[in-house]
């Protein structure tokens, strides 16, 4: 079993959903990003999204957009965010990690030379913004082979149609995107949330993880009532830079506080 | 050569050799599949061919005249030079070609809400042209450096009812306004067509703004023929996105016969590293839904493209141009600021026509290669846009003594 399904079956035992709490690698140094990336599972971070920075994120709204920014003006790149979780991984061997960003840094890097060393510097799975299914060939196999999860997306743009095809290879979870957005703009309507994870759920067994506007306690308790995990982001990434290290790490308990279910 | 078919459609994956495909989020991916099936229906229907038709006849004026450049080719004393006269066009450039059958689309699509993104303001002016026209809502992104550089065009679009949206991230220029386009898309999938306006973006984007472009080769094709009585030996063009040039040279791409040469920017020059020539000085990589040449850093962060040109100036290409510099076909080169601001000058002193900077690209090319060519040698120029949306970079360049 991977760390995702060991992480995953842990939280059903416990009648909770995961925390999934996304940071920016480098974001705004690369040695901040390791303290706060060190601290998030003792504040109850489940599982850990590390953003690989990318120059023109599309589908990101103005705060990660700033944060890619920073580490890149601090310096980082996709080598040095595999560092840091080499880093990470000499701490902790339990906490999944997944690798979320856009292609073209790990298509600069040689997608074949990316998913040895990530595989080599403890990651779990990879999710690539902007490979869709149709192009799974890119780096799928590769990936399976290594033993690293491809994440895959679901929109509510993606219709009972399309669903098979993004169903399809997708494993460690389905990151389900609550509205029509870009990340940290806008909030979800739970109700149609838990219509279409009862659509997928008819279809497949892969854990569900809800995110894109989910910034307090009070928005992430009734999501985690219905998802199998719920992603925080952009307000993490406030916090952090309004309060640093210590503030995130607050936030990210407060969250984590939101997840027991309560039937 | 070895005659073979160079005008392909995209495979399955939406790409051209491995160039092109459909790199978006999943948000997105219905609406580019849903968009490729609406055009594959609409390009086979007579009756929207035919509509397609009548707004160039009539609203664009086309077609545009194959022009013999007379006093330019005694200057150069070498090829015959013909300007294919698409600043002639409704709007000024070449632009409005593609947004009059995209527009079509959109409303065969029940679309109300059109968004685009623009360098130069070309196709801004075209998009806010043809929303006006056809009753839709219209929101143009345009980066704030271009703004400022070409301000008569956001007046213009702001006259026909359009919404202008600055881009004050990245280097605010075309590059960050197409970023702030995909992100309204993602945002307003119900209701929003975009209205890409280069031979760029996810497919089917691609495939159909060269198909509407096509227009530019078709004529220039017959025009030739009928004047001149065979085929040019060489054309000439323009490339950012690269879909003038893709017009221009899509029908002539299976004669072997006919040399084609893509102009590309070259900003201070190519060593100084502030340019835009994309396939010049970049490699292959993946931004804006296509795998194509950008320009980038060791470590795939994009980066920033230098042109005078603000329709050039753009770190990428479209994939089908990337597919045919790989494959030989055509044959890109690049020029300077200067190089391009000579050329513009000495245009508007030889033939009375003010071209585009963006179109000044294409004349300096002209300038380096005719006067090498014999006199029977046929060379058209696709004379993309007209210049006085470039007034006040001319004039404080001017100003400044340059």
């Amino acid at each position: 079993m991977s760390r995702l399904d060991v992480r995953f079956a842990d939280c059903a035992r416990d009648n909770r959903a995961a925390l999934v709490t996304y940071i920016c690698a480098g974001d705004p140094d690369f040695d901040t990003s390791l303290e706060l990336l060190q601290g998030l599972p003792a504040a109850g971070a489940d599982i850990i999204e590390l953003g690989m920075p990318f120059s023109d994120p599309t589908a990101d709204g103005p705060t990660i957009q700033a944060a890619a920014l920073r580490a890149l003006q601090g310096g980082q790149n996709q080598q040095r965010t595999l560092e840091l979780v080499r880093r990470f991984r000499e701490q902790n061997q339990s906490t999944p990690l997944v690798l979320m960003g856009y292609y073209n840094p790990i298509h600069r890097y040689g997608g074949a030379d990316f998913i040895r060393d990530a595989a080599e510097a403890g990651v779990d799975a990879l999710l690539v913004v902007d490979l869709p299914p149709e192009h799974d060939n890119e780096l799928g196999p590769m990936a399976r082979d290594a033993g690293l999860q491809m994440i895959r997306l679901a929109t509510p743009t993606t219709d009972a149609q399309r669903l098979p095809r993004v169903l399809e290879h997708a494993s460690g979870f389905l990151y389900y995107v609550s509205h029509n957005g870009v990340t940290g703009v806008g909030a979800a309507d739970h109700t149609a949330v838990a219509q279409a994870l009862e659509g997928i759920r008819a279809q497949s067994s892969v854990p569900i993880c809800v995110g894109f506007g989910v910034r307090r306690a009070e928005q992430a308790a009734p999501l985690a009532q219905v998802a199998d995990g719920v992603v925080v982001g952009s307000a993490l990434i406030e916090a952090l830079q309004q309060g640093g290290v210590a503030a995130a790490l607050g936030l990210t308990a407060e969250l984590a506080a939101a997840m027991p279910r309560q039937a | 050569m070895t005659h073979q078919n160079y005008r392909r459609e995209a495979d399955a994956l939406g790409q051209f050799g491995q160039f092109g495909g459909r790199f978006v989020a999943e948000s997105l991916m219905p609406l580019v599949l849903q968009l490729e099936k609406a055009y594959n229906e609409a390009r086979a229907e007579p009756a929207f061919i035919a509509e397609l038709d009548r707004f160039n006849a009539e609203f664009v004026g086309r077609p545009s005249p194959l022009y013999f450049a007379e006093r330019l080719t005694e200057q150069y004393g070498g090829a015959k030079i013909f300007f294919k006269r698409e600043e002639l066009n409704h709007t000024g450039a070449h632009k409005i070609n593609n947004c009059i059958g995209q527009a079509l689309l959109a409303r065969r699509m029940g679309k109300q809400r059109i968004i685009a993104e623009t360098g130069a303001g070309m196709h801004g002016v075209a998009t806010a042209t043809v929303c006006a026209r056809f009753g839709l809502q219209c929101v143009v992104y345009m980066g704030a450096t271009d703004i400022h550089r070409q301000r008569d065009n956001v007046a213009r679009m702001r006259l026909l009812g359009a919404e202008i949206v600055p881009v004050t991230s990245g280097t605010g220029t075309l590059k960050d306004a197409m970023n702030e386009a995909l992100r309204d898309w993602v945002t307003n999938v119900d209701n929003t067509f975009y209205m890409i306006g280069t031979v760029a973006g996810p497919h089917p984007y691609p495939t159909l703004v060269r198909d509407f472009q096509a227009i530019i080769g078709r004529e220039a094709h017959q025009q030739m023929l009928e004047r001149e009585g065979r085929l040019p030996d060489s054309l000439v063009a323009c490339i950012g996105g690269g879909s003038n040039a893709m017009g221009l040279f899509h029908p002539f791409l299976d004669y072997p016969e006919v040399q084609m040469v893509g102009v590309e920017a070259a900003g201070h020059g190519i060593d100084t590293g502030k340019h835009a020539a994309s396939l010049k000085g970049g490699t292959p990589g993946v931004l804006h839904g296509n795998r194509t040449y950008l320009l980038q850093d060791g470590d795939g962060q994009i980066a920033d493209a230098h042109s005078i040109s603000a329709g050039l100036d753009y770190p990428g290409i479209g994939p089908e141009h990337a597919w045919l510099h790989e494959q030989g076909r055509i044959e890109y080169v690049a020029v300077t600021d200067q190089q391009a601001l000579d050329a513009f000058h000495n245009c508007c002193r030889t033939e009375g026509i003010i071209p585009a900077l963006e179109t000044s690209h294409a004349l300096a090319e002209v300038a380096r290669r005719a006067p090498t060519l014999p006199k029977d040698h046929l060379m058209v120029v696709c004379l993309s846009g007209r210049g006085d949306k470039d007034m006040p970079t001319i004039l404080g360049l001017m100003e400044e003594g340059k």
